[in-house]
């Protein structure tokens, strides 16, 4: 026998996840019947359709096989996830530029190219630049640095 | 023909007022940017950009938007033409000969063509869009539930069987997307569905930020896999008109790719990309040059060009008509509506004749534009090229970030577009493609509202779809469209079609 279709079968199991997850979720609504929906009733039939799909893709896992997932990222989706996070945490205490600089730096190392300098210097440029547009410019409710509004 | 003159003069009303005519401006210009630029695309570009439109009248906000998404299809196909790098994936053909004619000094003969492709297939799908419209959405407004119903699972099959990859994966995506549209409070009883009892999500999670995250911060992270940096540039543009002889080839493949573009456009899940494929493969056959093909045949510019192009444009009808994303660009468009508090649908046509009609004509205005701005400009566009990407995606992340924090000041969005971006990072190394996602998650709330109306008219009776003779002609047609790419022999054709 040879080995499974690793694409196949974790895509399958994703969708078999998040069906259980929206069947048990939707569980705690009132289903109604056909002639009165109600909240529970059409995301309960899509998530045993989506259970379905799951199953029918991770059977057929084991039936054709597939090339292997190949290599994954994960530096960079940390990093890039990372700053965007970041940027998220800090732009209501911290400040629109504050977020800026740190979203740039940090997901500017994903980069096989990354050079501190240069990306400190462009955070800055963009913190400049979204200080003024976004927050004087469109008046996007967020302090530019901290206490300065 | 005086109803479809009077239309259009509804929409050279809007379209040439000041303000439309510099947003129509504004739009195919940062489209053609985008295009040029590899790395970005139009759907990251579009959701970054609708949280500026919000406070724009709904016509300027779609007619910016729509110039984005023509001005995209041709910046990329500049690219492709001078250094062999489509900046869109529906240009990938035109590398294939517009590359080797650049090789052979022939770049701007190349760049004129796709140019004069482009014009002339716009100007065909503008008045396509004219004549076809009006008839499509009187008979959308004779739909009741259960059609819609029936034509939005219609939609969504159709968009999964013409686009690439398993469809086993993409029904997958598609209903994923509709349940995760799902989030957020339930119209008819009001009751709180998914939302972990966070008081942000009861409104849902804004699409925006779903499209964002999935093409945004999960291609970004694709890209950052392995890139590179450098562009070499190989090309210098010499004469720019076609000659004579050029003219001779080039005429019959921008007719033939004019005509295929615009009816594959029409097709749910049609548009640019298939457009193109489809227009490159049949001008192969036809053409007496076959052999010349990928060795900088200008028969292999014309008409894949065309077909893109007005594949671009005819891809409104549906949208504009029926409210159907046909792909995420036009799925945007209707969450673009949506937030400017327009039903998309056939009323559209009927209620907003202003935004319709503008819509239709800045199209053709726009392709004005993109023939006199771009051939003086090509040189400008080059040597954006040489933008690195370590500085660009840095760029895209924080416009994107602070896009969504713009939305509605929710510093949520902002976690949620990392968490799309992961997931659908996730996803697509799967080979789960993330435009069903889109389509899905834009349809879920609506679909289900025809859903529950359709099964309260018939009393809770689902055979409503099928004794009903256009609700039943649509759902057979669904079931007919999944059929034939089970059949062994058209799927090897579809895995075929999308390799060439």
């Amino acid at each position: 026998m040879h080995r499974p279709n690793a694409k196949d079968l974790l895509a399958g199991g994703l969708f078999l996840a998040f069906g259980v997850l929206f069947f048990v979720l939707a569980q705690g609504y009132p289903l109604g019947s056909a002639r009165r929906m109600g909240p529970a009733y059409f995301p309960q039939l899509l998530a045993l359709v989506l259970m379905a799909i799951g199953a029918a893709t991770s059977l057929r896992a084991f039936i054709a096989p597939g090339p292997p997932i190949g290599s994954f990222a994960l530096k960079a989706l940390v990093l890039v996830s990372a700053g965007v996070l970041l940027f998220g945490l800090t732009v209501e205490a911290g400040g629109l530029a504050v977020a800026t600089v740190l979203l740039v730096a940090i997901a500017s190392a994903a980069s096989q190219q990354f050079r501190p300098l240069p990306a400190i210097v462009l955070g800055v440029g963009l913190a400049a630049f979204c200080a003024v547009v976004f927050r004087f410019g469109l008046g996007l409710p967020f302090p530019v640095i901290g206490f300065w509004r | 023909m005086q109803e479809i003159l009077a239309n259009l003069a509804t929409g050279c009303a809007t379209a040439l007022s000041t303000l439309n005519l510099s947003y129509c401006f504004l739009g195919v210009l940062l489209g053609t940017l985008v295009g040029v630029l590899p790395g970005l695309g139009p759907v990251a570009t579009i959701a970054m950009l609708l949280p500026a439109t919000l406070t724009l009248p709904a016509e300027s906000a779609l007619i910016m938007l729509a110039g984005i998404y023509y001005g995209a299809q041709y910046g990329g196909s500049t690219t492709a033409i001078l250094i062999n790098l489509p900046g869109e994936s529906s240009s990938v053909v035109t590398a294939l000969d517009g590359h080797p004619m650049a090789r052979q000094g022939r770049a701007g003969v190349a760049l004129a063509t796709a140019a004069i492709g482009s014009f002339f297939a716009g100007t065909v799908a503008t008045f396509v869009i004219a004549f076809l419209a009006p008839p499509l959405a009187n008979v959308a407004l004779s739909f009741q539930a259960p059609e819609y119903f029936s034509l939005m699972v219609l939609g969504l099959i159709a968009s999964i069987v013409l686009a690439q990859g398993s469809l086993l994966k993409a029904l997958g995506m598609v209903v994923l997307g509709l349940l995760l549209g799902l989030i957020g409070t339930d119209v008819t009883s009001g009751s709180r569905r998914f939302t972990f009892g966070l008081p942000a999500l009861s409104d849902g999670i804004n699409f925006v930020v779903v499209a964002m995250g999935v093409f945004g911060v999960a291609e970004i992270v694709r890209n950052l896999e392995d890139r590179g940096s450098g562009v070499a540039i190989t090309a210098a543009i010499s004469r720019l008109l076609p000659s004579r002889e050029d003219w001779r080839r080039i005429v019959a493949p921008i007719l033939r790719g004019t005509a295929l573009g615009s009816l594959l456009g029409i097709l749910p899940g049609g548009g640019a990309l298939l457009a193109s494929f489809a227009a490159y493969a049949v001008e192969k056959r036809v053409s007496r040059r076959g052999a010349e093909f990928g060795k900088g045949a200008i028969e292999g510019i014309a008409a894949p060009v065309s077909a893109n192009n007005a594949g671009a444009q005819t891809s409104f009808i549906p949208m504009l008509t029926l409210g159907i994303p046909s792909n995420p660009v036009m799925a945007l468009m209707i969450g673009a509506l949506i937030i400017q508090g327009i039903r998309p649908g056939p009323n559209v046509m009927v209620e907003q004749p202003q935004l319709f009609w503008g819509v239709v004509v800045s199209m053709w205005v726009g392709n004005l534009f993109l023939l006199v701005l771009n051939l003086p400009l090509i040189g400008l566009w080059v040597r954006l090229l040489s933008i690195p990407y370590q500085w660009l995606y840095p760029i895209i992340l924080v416009f994107s970030a602070v896009g969504v924090l713009s939305l509605s000041n929710a510093v949520i969005d902002v976690y949620l577009m990392a968490l799309f971006g992961a997931l659908g990072y996730l996803f697509v190394k799967l080979d789960c493609e993330p435009a069903p996602l889109l389509l899905g998650y834009i349809l879920g709330p609506m679909m289900e509202e025809y859903l529950r109306r359709a099964l309260t008219l018939s009393r809770g009776d689902p055979m409503i779809f099928l004794t009903r003779p256009l609700s039943a002609a649509m759902l057979i047609a669904a079931a007919l469209a999944l059929a034939t790419v089970l059949l062994p022999a058209v799927r090897a054709t579809r895995a075929k079609a999308f390799v060439e």
